[in-house]
């Protein structure tokens, strides 16, 4: 039937969102954060060596920290990167041992990380086990993978990475930092833009009625997963650059890293809701409070404390705002 | 009288040990309304279930324009024609009115931004206010979520929806529970105006109102089988309330006298049989 046949115009930009404000408010307090620690320390923090710093320590969180923003915007959980980093990374680190090829290492890394979020997605899809059980499962099995790979001594990456893609710089910023913000400019274009990104929010935000709009849920997932789990494998590959060793025991927090900047940022934990955007903020303000806390002299474990008060006060908010809602 | 646009012909389905269908018949003709009628646990989310393809039949068999189909999805249905408007709506509450409108039908951009999946938001956006526009539905914002809408907006979106995707039928599920005085006048407007551009309508509702108002006929469910089927116009309440109850038996022959003896005899067999079924399994015959 012909109810709809007049030409597409083009709209107004409508009255900014709800959430769209709340985005508004986590950038105020990052930047509340910045101009406390500037005035504070004008001397030390605001200078451009520490703001590097800054970006430098955020960007393989930011990987992980975006990957993650789909996976939870999905409803869905992904406990396993910490442990997929480190395994891509030992992967890759084996094989340019074996063949001396550091693009070959890259691949590795990325591919590995693939398969290990579409084993994900395929468990949580199609075997109807939930998130939270299989990631921990696979942060697990990958973990201990790595340690058996290893025997449990960190892995030295080749020196020629280290050196090479490791200090790298391009107009004085780390390259492996621009690498990183130009995968999460994409990835937020993508889910802010394409249908991709918005069969991602209808599933989280009801799977029943994306499946009857004709959605391809299961598959849906199961790439959302392999995005993350591919995410991963590629920080594991710039940590692998940036640190020169594979980290089997530093990434057993990465998961808590990245759900708190995700959940910092808005997005919510109920899924349907958040945004590429508020998750950089999110992965900022922890960063900025290590580092200011530092600087300020304020024991650093402090940091710790109030990113996980922050991340408790971020969950209460957004099931308020569902509850007032929901009414 | 022409050939149905959509038949049921004895439809079985059971979960476990409840047999939810037993033998149900529906027939829809082009361009009318049929309301479909019953009492609790009569069968009727579950036939039309069947009918949109949400569920398959353990036996039985969906006749479209005279072609035996077998839907294996909702996508199945779809791609014949026919949509569904669900009780519980459908509905994405964090996305847009024209998110849910388009959802898993999105428009592209033209050319190289389309290829790499970009959305033509703008151009979803003015077709959906399009649509509700026709329907009456008054949305004050195209962008702010499905969850900000009161009740009766929401039921606009879901039914304005169907409506614009369906070619043949358009199956509405208690379209009007939730709604006020006004809004329940604009879907049953509605539902004529569907009606008029030559798309069926089923319409499952517990409004003998809403029945009387805007169906051309009623066919009526009981017990997992259909007992009658009235002309709407020479039908009383009385007598649909009765049908749906069991509390009157023989309403159903002269009410259809209208439509030919031979089916008038059909419908006589058809309540025999039901009523032997409900004997078989016991059940009370009082009126609720």
């Amino acid at each position: 039937m012909s109810v709809i046949e007049t030409p597409p115009e083009t709209s107004a930009p409508e009255k900014t969102r709800l959430r769209d404000r709340q985005v508004v408010w986590i950038a105020a307090v990052l930047a509340a954060l910045l101009a406390v620690f500037s005035i504070l320390r004008p001397t030390s923090f605001a200078t451009s060596f520490n703001l590097l710093n800054l970006v430098s320590d955020a960007a393989i969180l930011l990987l992980l920290a975006t990957g993650m923003t789909y996976v939870i915007i999905t409803a869905g959980i992904d406990l396993s990167v910490g442990g997929v980093l480190v395994f891509s990374a030992v992967a890759a680190t084996k094989l340019m041992d074996a063949t001396g090829s550091l693009l070959l290492g890259a691949a590795t890394a990325v591919l590995t990380g693939l398969a290990w979020g579409l084993l994900n997605g395929f468990l949580i899809a199609k075997g109807r086990i939930p998130a939270l059980i299989v990631t921990l499962g696979t942060l697990g099995m990958s973990l201990g993978g790595a340690l058996l790979l290893t025997g449990g001594v960190d892995l030295r990456a080749p020196g020629d990475l280290n050196l090479g893609l490791g200090l790298a710089r391009w107009l004085g910023v780390p390259v492996i930092a621009w690498i990183c913000a130009a995968i999460t400019a994409v990835l937020g274009v993508t889910l802010a833009r394409t249908r991709f990104g918005r069969h991602t929010y209808a599933i989280g935000s009801n799977a029943k009625a994306a499946r009857r709009g004709g959605v391809a849920v299961n598959r849906h997932l199961i790439k959302v997963y392999g995005l993350a789990g591919l995410l991963a494998g590629l920080a594991g590959y710039l940590s692998l650059a940036k640190y020169g060793i594979t980290g089997v025991s530093a990434h057993s927090t990465d998961n808590l890293q990245a759900i708190a900047a995700v959940v910092i940022g808005g997005t919510s934990l109920f899924g349907g809701v958040g945004t590429v955007v508020g998750t950089v903020i999110g992965v900022f303000i922890p960063v900025v409070l290590q580092n200011g806390f530092q600087i300020l002299g304020v024991r650093p474990f402090w940091q710790q404390v109030v990113v996980g008060a922050v991340l408790v006060a971020a969950v209460y908010v957004d099931q308020w705002q569902r509850g007032r809602r929901d009414q | 009288m022409s050939a149905p646009l959509l038949e049921a012909r004895g439809i079985v389905k059971s979960y476990g040990h409840v047999e939810a269908l037993r033998g149900a018949d529906f027939a829809l003709l082009p361009g009318e309304v049929v309301a479909l009628i019953g009492d609790n646990g009569a069968g009727k989310s579950t036939l039309v279930n069947i009918l949109s393809g949400a569920e398959r039949p353990d036996a039985g068999e969906i006749v479209v324009d005279g072609e035996p189909v077998e839907f294996g999805s909702v996508e199945e249905a779809r791609d014949t024609g026919i949509e569904t408007v669900y009780q519980d709506l459908a509905l994405c509450a964090d996305l847009s009115p024209a998110a849910n409108f388009f959802l898993g039908r999105e428009l592209l951009h033209k050319g190289l931004r389309g290829r790499l999946g970009l959305l033509d938001n703008a151009a979803m956006r003015a077709r959906t206010r399009e649509a509700c526009e026709t329907l009456g539905v008054r949305l004050k914002s195209q962008s702010a979520p499905v969850s900000t809408l009161s009740g009766g907006q929401r039921q606009g979106v879901a039914v304005a929806r169907a409506v614009t995707w369906a070619r043949r039928v358009v199956f509405m599920d208690e379209p009007t529970a939730a709604l006020g005085v006004v809004q329940t006048q604009q879907v049953l407007e509605l539902i004529r105006r569907v009606r008029d551009s030559g798309v069926a309508v089923v319409l499952v509702s517990h409004n003998m109102q809403d029945v009387k108002a805007v169906s051309d006929r009623v066919e009526v469910l009981r017990l997992g089988r259909r007992v009658a089927r009235f002309e709407t116009a020479r039908v009383s309440m009385e007598d649909l309330v009765g049908a749906m109850t069991g509390a009157i038996e023989q309403a159903t022959e002269e009410a259809v006298s209208g439509q030919g003896a031979e089916q008038a005899s059909g419908q006589a067999i058809e309540q025999a049989e039901g009523q032997a079924a409900e004997q078989a399994t016991g059940q009370p015959e009082i009126p609720r």
